[in-house]
């Protein structure tokens, strides 16, 4: 096998092994359903400032689907990928033929394919216990910002694996750095509640360009789609960019303790 | 060959024949893993010259890989794939892999071909991981302390595995720290301590060795009388014949030789105090 086969072919085992695995699949499909129920059942009924008032509801669906997306990405991958390198899993499938840009390659598309699965589950929710409009007119908008952001935040996660030291350390980190920035970013507490300074701080990072540009692409603005925001989305792409160069630079293939 | 700050091996020098099992012997921290991993093209050298299959490991791609093996000192399986699984996924790596009933055959894994790796014991994950280095079907088998951590009973199914892989026709390089291992399965052993070579040869080789020198040992008035010799046939016949023509019994007569392993340990002993 070779190419597009090979990737197809290590993107098939990876999906078996992602749902078989009990820990990925509460941190990555359960924890959002539970965030969006908790939100929706805490403040639903009451409106949010935004795009001139719109319901709570109507705020957190795109904001857990941006967090589940980041989640089964960037966050499941540097987890899995650090428990995997000091497994030795890693240096085994380095010694065999397999091209490591296939390896990356499947992981890359399996997290980008659970993001999707994420993204139509909780919509499925909202619609259904909050009645939350699917905007299935702009979905070519939603699942290309979708596809775009789940494909940077992949890279962004493999790049930091090489900042973890260990499997005890994959977790402390990924959550230090991510759970501020939810909340900075409004995917918690919604835009109209945070002062302006947080949010130019968020802009310093990715996190908030892609809820935008996924918020934009997902809630249609009155009087016609505000469609896909291209600012936010270049800016995650970049980041994306980024991420995978230092990915390519850093990533290690052997364990780093022992 | 260094890396860091202390040279990690040095000087040695040695060949692996086609179709051999080879063993590269020595106690933790002799330098093995680092020498396996040089050959493995996991680690680069500071200086000399490694030919495997013909090509320098670290600058050899893929085609090469395509003929090698490799068992990790530790290396875990992914515990949500099944044995087949697993086989299949890593069969999907090489150009023309062994059919995955064949290899599941060939390490002892039927009936537990659709068992997820976590529900198997640490023996046949081994022996799994294994398999998963011959799915490839190499030609150069790479096994680095593959028993290491295994009960008896595990160890000897192992050791079954690796004769089976001889019959094949396949070259294989262990790297053990049990004589018996060496001993049992090796054409030909290669002792390593304190990053040098302290010997070589034939299991049977090393094994002279110790016929060269034996001890007897028997209590006369009472006094524990040790000799050691090397014609002990001879040195024996001489003791029995004056006791006998004293009339007097040798107490306690007893002749023992040198294990492998008393062998090996000093010969790892002395390496490591010369250092």
């Amino acid at each position: 096998m070779t190419g597009l086969a090979l990737v197809a072919h290590q993107f098939r085992y990876d999906q078996k092994a992602f749902w078989r695995n009990p820990a990925s699949v509460f941190f990555t499909v359960m924890f959002p359903v539970v965030l969006l129920l908790i939100f929706g059942t805490v403040f639903g009924g009451q409106t949010v400032d935004v795009r001139g008032g719109i319901k709570t509801t109507t705020y957190y669906v795109p904001a857990i689907i941006t967090l589940s997306i980041i989640s089964a990405t960037m966050q499941s991958l540097a987890m899995s990928l650090v428990i995997a390198r000091e497994d030795g899993r890693l240096k085994r499938g380095r010694g065999t033929p397999m091209p490591p840009s296939v390896f990356i390659a499947g992981r890359i598309g399996n997290s980008i394919v659970v993001a999707l699965i994420m993204m139509a589950l909780l919509a499925l929710i909202g619609r259904v216990a909050y009645g939350v409009s699917i905007p299935w007119s702009q979905l070519p908008d939603v699942v290309l910002v979708l596809v775009v952001g789940a494909a940077a935040f992949a890279c962004l996660g493999i790049a930091l694996t090489a900042a973890i030291p260990s499997q005890d350390a994959a977790a402390p980190i990924v959550n230090a750095l991510l759970l501020p920035l939810y909340f900075l970013s409004g995917v918690f507490i919604p835009d109209d509640q945070l002062p302006s300074g947080v949010i130019h701080f968020a802009d310093a990072f990715p996190i908030r360009h892609f809820f935008e540009a996924f918020f934009d692409a997902y809630v249609p603005a009155a009087g016609g789609g505000a469609g896909v925001s291209w600012g936010n989305l270049a800016i995650v792409a970049i980041w994306g960019v980024v991420g995978l160069l230092l990915a390519v630079r850093f990533f290690r293939w052997t364990p780093r303790s022992g | 060959m260094s890396y860091g700050q202390t040279e990690a091996v040095r000087g040695i020098d040695f060949e692996v024949m086609a179709g051999e099992v080879f063993a590269f012997l020595g106690p933790n921290g002799a330098g093995k893993t680092t020498t396996v991993e040089i050959l493995e093209g996991y680690r680069d050298r500071t200086g000399g010259e490694v030919s495997v299959l013909g090509e320098d490991p670290q600058h050899a791609g893929r085609s090469w890989r395509e003929r090698i093996g490799i068992v990790l000192q530790e290396g875990r399986l992914d515990p949500y794939l099944t044995v087949r699984e697993s086989l299949g996924l890593y069969a999907g790596y090489f150009r023309s892999p062994r059919p995955i009933d064949e290899v599941i055959a060939l390490v002892g894994l039927e009936g537990k071909a659709e068992e997820r790796a976590r529900k198997l014991s640490g023996g046949q994950q081994r022996r799994l991981d294994v398999g998963m280095a011959l799915i490839g079907d190499p030609e150069l088998l790479f096994l680095d302390e593959p028993t290491t951590g295994f009960d008896p009973s595990a160890r000897r199914q192992f050791w079954d595995v690796i004769a089976g892989l001889r019959d094949l026709g396949k070259t294989v390089f262990l790297t053990t720290h049990y004589m018996e291992e060496a001993q049992r399965l090796a054409d030909r052993v290669t002792i390593i301590a304190a990053g040098e070579i302290v010997a070589r040869g034939t299991p049977e080789d090393l094994g002279e060795r110790e016929s060269q020198a034996a001890t007897i040992r028997y209590r006369a008035a009472g006094r524990e009388v040790k000799v050691e010799t090397t014609t002990p046939v001879e040195t024996l016949h001489e003791l029995t014949g004056a006791a006998l023509a004293r009339g007097e019994d040798l107490e306690g007569l007893e002749v023992t030789r040198p294990s492998l392993e008393d062998v090996y340990l000093e010969l790892t002993a002395a390496a490591e105090v010369g250092e």
